[in-house]
């Protein structure tokens, strides 16, 4: 019960993650070259993406064997997971530009306004730049929803998780349209990369046989150990100068980012 | 057709190369180290559930302080 809660809470984060970035491509393309090519392109992408989950999800649930799959899958989730979280760290401690949607925005609609004016109707450019931002963007999400469903056997749960994911940033999106930079990304970043970390380390340590103290529960264990591991090396890397740099630039706290 | 085909192999391996090991390789190979140590300690649980998590936060830390901005 605790862990499928936990599934569908970083399939969930995670998919918002990486839907704000694509509904920035997709806000872009509308805007430039019409709205039907850019919902049309949109969707064509959510369809190929779904279609994935279905053709390898399915045969990776009943074929290989579950010892197998949870010690690969879950080495894949632990290189994503540390990723994201090594990536939210230096974001939050000023060693990494945070990502700007607005910045992102502005140079798409700037790239595609050329060549905008009296396009037919059905508008290619527009309909190849927004399918490409959605499956681009969705593959990472196929990925966690394929490694988490499959290693739970909860392939059914994730895929919900996912699509909740996808029409609520897509409902918050057509209502705020061009304020996304006011997305926490960067915290919903690390709390993603805590979590696919997480379920990492437990996937990786069950498929080796390892028995888990508290069973499922050991996840929420590990979940508060990486969010106070992420605080503290947050802290330390807010101290630590690059090399011959005099004094460091006072970074944003993660809790005054988390409310931008 | 051949160059269609090349051109999807070719952008299929480079989206696995970016994900996999892209501009963090220690990650890759850490995680590796880390899936051999789970299996190397199999039969001796209470040091599998302690190394584990361990040499995750150590990899973590590693790689970080190799990301920090550097002059």
């Amino acid at each position: 019960m605790t862990s499928a809660v936990l599934l569908a809470l970083a399939v969930f984060a995670a998919s918002a993650v990486e839907m704000v970035e694509a509904l920035t491509i997709v806000l872009a393309a509308g805007v430039t070259r019409g709205w039907r090519s850019a919902l049309e392109g949109t969707a064509l992408a959510l369809v190929v993406l779904a279609v994935l989950v279905g053709v390898v999800g399915v045969p990776l649930v009943h074929l290989v064997p579950i010892a197998v799959l949870r010690v690969v899958i879950g080495a894949l989730l632990l290189v994503l997971g540390l990723s994201w979280l090594r990536k939210a760290i230096l974001r939050a401690s000023g060693h990494k530009a945070l990502h700007d949607e607005d910045a992102i925005y502005q140079r798409t609609v700037g790239e595609l306004a050329e060549g905008a004016a009296g396009r037919p109707k059905r508008d290619p450019v527009g309909f190849v730049v927004a399918f490409k931002g959605v499956f681009l963007e969705g593959m990472e999400v196929v990925l966690i929803v394929l490694s988490l469903g499959a290693s739970d056997h909860r392939l059914g749960l994730a895929a919900l998780a996912a699509l909740a994911a996808v029409v609520v940033v897509g409902g918050i999106g057509a209502l705020v349209a061009r304020q996304l930079s006011e997305v926490p990304e960067n915290a919903m970043k690390l709390v993603v990369g805590v979590m696919l970390t997480s379920f990492g380390v437990f996937w990786v340590g069950e498929g080796a046989g390892v028995n888990w103290p508290g069973k499922d529960l050991a996840i929420l264990v590990l979940v508060a150990m990486f969010v106070s591991i992420a605080g503290i090396f947050t802290a330390l890397m807010r101290r630590v100068a690059a090399p011959g740099e005099p004094d460091r630039v006072a970074a944003p706290a993660l809790s005054e980012e988390a409310g931008r | 057709m051949i160059g269609t085909l090349g051109r999807a192999a070719t952008a299929f391996g480079r989206f696995w190369w970016d994900f996999l090991i892209g501009d963090t390789p220690e990650v890759f190979v850490g995680t590796l180290a880390l899936v051999g140590l789970a299996l190397g300690l199999r039969h001796d649980h209470v040091a599998d559930v302690v190394l584990v998590p361990v040499a995750t936060v150590l990899l973590l830390a590693l790689s970080t302080y190799r990301g920090r901005k550097r002059r």
